[in-house]
C-alpha cells in the first residue's frame, strides 16, 4: 500500500539534517547513511550520497529524475557473479 | 471501414469489443467511450454510421493516448528507468522480472525462450 500523502515523504531525520546544512553551508561532501529508505528529494539534488548496501558504501551522484526514488534503489545489494563454469574434472 | 486511431477494427464484433483491439484500450475505457458519445455497445462495427466512427475518431484523438504514441511514452519511462542506474533499471536492462518475483523457475516471459546450459556434471563414485 502507498504511503499516506498526509504525511509526505519519508526522509530519516538525521540524514535531512545533514542536507539541510550542507544546502546552507553551500558545500558539497559526501554523506554516509544507512537510510535506504528515505527518499529523494528535491534539495538532495546535486549532492552526492553514499548509501551503504549491507557490506560496504555506494556513492550515489543524485540527479534530477531520480527524485521521488528511494536511496536504496540505487545501491544494489545483490551482486551476481555468473554461473560456476563446466569443464573442472 | 472503421478505421479508428490508425488500427482497423474487426468489422463483425460488438463495439466494446472492437475497440479493444488499439493498443492503450481496454474493455473499461471502451465502455466509457462509447457511454460518453452515447452509442450502444451491443452494437456491431458494422453497423456503425460514418457519422459514428468520426465522433469516436474525434473522441479517442483528443482524450486518450493510444498507439505509437503511447508506445513511445512507454519506452521513455522504461529509458529514464534505465538511465538513472535504479534497481527497476538494472533489470529491464538485464531482461529479468522488475517486481522481487522469483527467478530460479518460470519468469519466461521477461527471460524468453529457455536456453539450455551445457549438461550437469554427473556425480563421479
Amino acid at each position: 500500500m502507498a504511503r499516506s500523502i498526509k504525511k509526505g515523504p519519508y526522509i530519516a531525520h538525521h540524514l535531512l539534517k545533514k542536507v539541510d546544512a550542507m544546502n546552507e553551508a553551500d558545500r558539497k561532501t559526501v554523506i554516509k547513511t544507512w537510510s535506504r529508505a528515505s527518499m529523494i528529494i528535491p534539495d538532495m539534488v546535486g549532492h552526492t550520497i553514499a548509501v551503504h548496501n549491507g557490506n560496504k558504501f555506494i556513492p550515489v551522484y543524485v540527479t534530477e529524475n531520480m527524485v521521488g526514488h528511494k536511496l536504496g534503489e540505487f545501491s544494489p545489494t545483490r551482486q551476481f557473479r555468473g554461473h560456476s563454469s563446466k569443464k573442472i574434472k | 471501414m472503421a478505421r479508428i486511431a490508425g488500427t482497423d477494427l474487426p468489422r463483425n464484433k460488438r463495439g466494446v469489443v472492437s475497440l479493444t483491439y488499439i493498443f492503450g484500450i481496454g474493455r473499461t475505457r471502451a465502455a466509457e467511450i462509447l457511454a460518453a458519445l452515447g452509442i450502444d455497445g451491443d452494437k456491431k462495427v458494422s453497423e456503425w454510421t460514418d457519422d459514428e466512427v468520426a465522433l469516436i475518431n474525434k473522441h479517442i484523438g483528443d482524450n486518450i493516448k493510444v498507439e505509437g504514441e503511447l508506445r513511445s511514452e512507454v519506452q521513455l519511462s522504461i529509458k529514464r528507468l534505465q538511465d538513472i542506474g535504479c534497481y527497476r533499471g538494472i533489470r529491464h536492462r538485464k531482461g529479468l522480472p522488475l517486481r522481487g518475483q522469483r527467478t530460479k523457475n518460470n519468469s519466461r516471459t521477461r527471460k524468453g525462450k529457455r536456453k539450455t546450459v551445457a549438461n550437469k556434471k554427473k556425480a563421479t563414485k
